[in-house]
């Protein structure tokens, strides 16, 4: 038995304090000080974190657009250099392999990045998917990634103290290759998975605990702070932003998910197309709804979903939690279609007893965008 | 971490405390539960009147992320709750062997005390425990 991974971050966390757990294989911190703490820091100021867990795959060659059109939902012509897209990737069933960021970097190069606890399990479900594209290369490049983020209202403050690029070039969802972060080759992106604005910024194990630091110096007096996994998910859940392995499963479809906007039934054939089809014209079944309690208690992941009298199974919570900067009690969660409507009363099944709860809107939060942004 | 623990409280093997005046033994969660659950959010106390068995739950804490059974240290029936953790499950963290209390029960059977540790041996199971974290 050989112990979880470590990150290139990995001495950094623990000499900052982090508290680290073994999550899905990676030793990486859960927290340094309080998750509701480096929860709000990052809404209010700025949170610094280590995602190097992910997984990176470099896709180049003969045919990378028309490879990846296949293997995706969403339509990866729309990416000019620079783009950055959001899309599911889903089996023949319209289930979900996973969800990821398709980064173009060339005009016949991308990265696509992927769920660290999916890589090994996409590596090999997108390899199968390039036999029909000879001459196209797949490279699985996450050994040799890290990966931080920079999130929250005074991100692009910190960052540009560390690099000579002008960020306010680089808009919400698009990427730069070969930037310069604290003297260090990066590629930076305006991506993140908050709900603020923020970065993510790809360079060399080598160089990522150097670039760490100099973040950490630089956002010293904005506030900044390291923030570990619990945040990370409070922060996206909050955020109403989809976790595989939760809102997103092998059973579950990109459209069930409210990811509708990512799949792209006019680019053409790609996997799951068909499934998808038939399930959008014969309507859906169920669907994920956000929803608040209204009695004492907290849902969590695969409790129970009951109906308005508190008696009938109509669904399952994907993910709940008190929400730190909301400071309600918020659960997401497939319920039928006609339970869906905003306001429904539902039940959530905690410990034995029905509790009320009410289906609201998400996302449960939004940021307020600058003025003239 | 001597010296966080009260000399006159019994502790659990599960991070429960015991005080006991007369026949009443008031009950909360250890300064080492307090901190590995993190930040407390939630509390489900017993109700008023309840039965407790020794080392049967009687209740939940929940912190941001874990979802923590709480046992009882005693046998009795339940005669108070904290009230104040409803609004403020906070206390829990802020002061775990004071303000932080879950509630007071009527012990019924004394000797099972025993079972407890006092301060010395928690200090020490604590001190272990957190090597084992």
């Amino acid at each position: 038995m050989t112990g979880p991974k470590k990150t290139p971050l990995y001495d950094l966390h623990v000499k900052h304090g982090g508290r680290i757990i073994d999550f899905g294989g990676w030793a990486l911190p859960v927290q340094y000080t309080s998750i509701i703490e480096e929860h709000r820091t990052t809404r209010e100021k700025a949170g610094l974190f280590d995602v190097s867990h992910m997984g990176e795959f470099r896709v180049t060659g003969k045919d990378p657009l028309g490879f990846l059109q296949k293997a995706v939902t969403n339509d990866i012509a729309k990416a000019d250099v620079g783009r950055c897209i959001y899309s599911p990737m889903c089996y023949p069933s319209g289930g979900c392999v996973d969800d990821l960021i398709v980064y173009r970097l060339g005009e016949k190069e991308y990265l696509v990045v992927v769920n660290a606890a999916n890589a090994a399990k996409d590596f090999a479900w997108m390899t199968d998917i390039l036999e029909g594209f000879p001459g196209t290369r797949l490279v699985d490049e996450s050994d040799g990634t890290a990966e931080l983020a920079l999130q929250g209202p005074k991100a692009e403050t910190i960052l540009q103290k560390v690099t000579e690029v002008d960020l306010k070039a680089i808009g919400y969802y698009r990427v730069r290759d070969k930037v310069k972060v604290a003297g260090r080759t990066c590629m930076v992106s305006r991506t993140g998975y908050t709900g603020e604005d923020g970065f993510e910024i790809f360079s060399s194990p080598e160089d990522a605990p150097e670039i760490w630091e100099a973040l950490m110096e630089a956002g010293r007096p904005e506030g900044l702070v390291p923030v570990g996994l619990g945040a990370r998910d409070t922060l996206r859940f909050e955020a109403s932003m989809p976790l595989y392995g939760q809102e997103l499963d092998a059973e579950r479809t990109p459209l069930e998910a409210g990811l509708g906007r990512f799949v792209s039934f006019d680019k053409g054939d790609f996997i799951g197309r068909e499934a998808l089809l038939a399930q959008k014209e014969r309507g859906l079944e169920r669907k994920l709804v956000g929803f608040e309690m209204v009695g004492r208690g907290i849902p969590r992941h695969e409790y129970p979903i009951l109906d308005a009298a508190g008696q009938a199974e109509i669904g399952y919570v994907t993910s709940g939690s008190y929400a730190p900067s909301l400071e309600r009690n918020l659960g997401s969660g497939y319920v039928p279609v006609e339970m869906s409507g905003i306001g429904q009363k539902i039940h959530v099944g905690i410990r034995g007893r029905a509790v009320e709860a009410v289906v609201v809107r998400t996302p449960f939060y939004k940021r307020r965008r600058p003025t003239g942004a | 971490m001597s010296g966080v623990y009260p000399k006159d409280f019994k502790y659990t093997k599960t991070h429960e405390w015991i005080k006991v005046t007369g026949n009443i033994g008031r009950v909360g969660l250890s300064n080492f539960a307090q901190d590995h659950l993190g930040e407390i959010v939630f509390v489900e106390l017993p109700e008023v009147g309840a039965e407790l068995k020794q080392g049967e739950t009687f209740g939940v804490v929940e912190s941001v992320k874990a979802v923590s059974d709480c046992y009882a240290p005693a046998s009795g029936t339940v005669v108070r709750v904290n009230e104040k953790l409803v609004d403020s499950p906070e206390l829990i963290n802020s002061d775990p062997h004071g303000e932080g209390w879950l509630f007071e029960m009527e012990l019924s059977d004394p000797s099972e005390l025993d079972n407890l540790m006092d301060v010395e041996a928690y200090e020490k199971f604590e001190a272990e425990e957190e090597v084992a974290h």
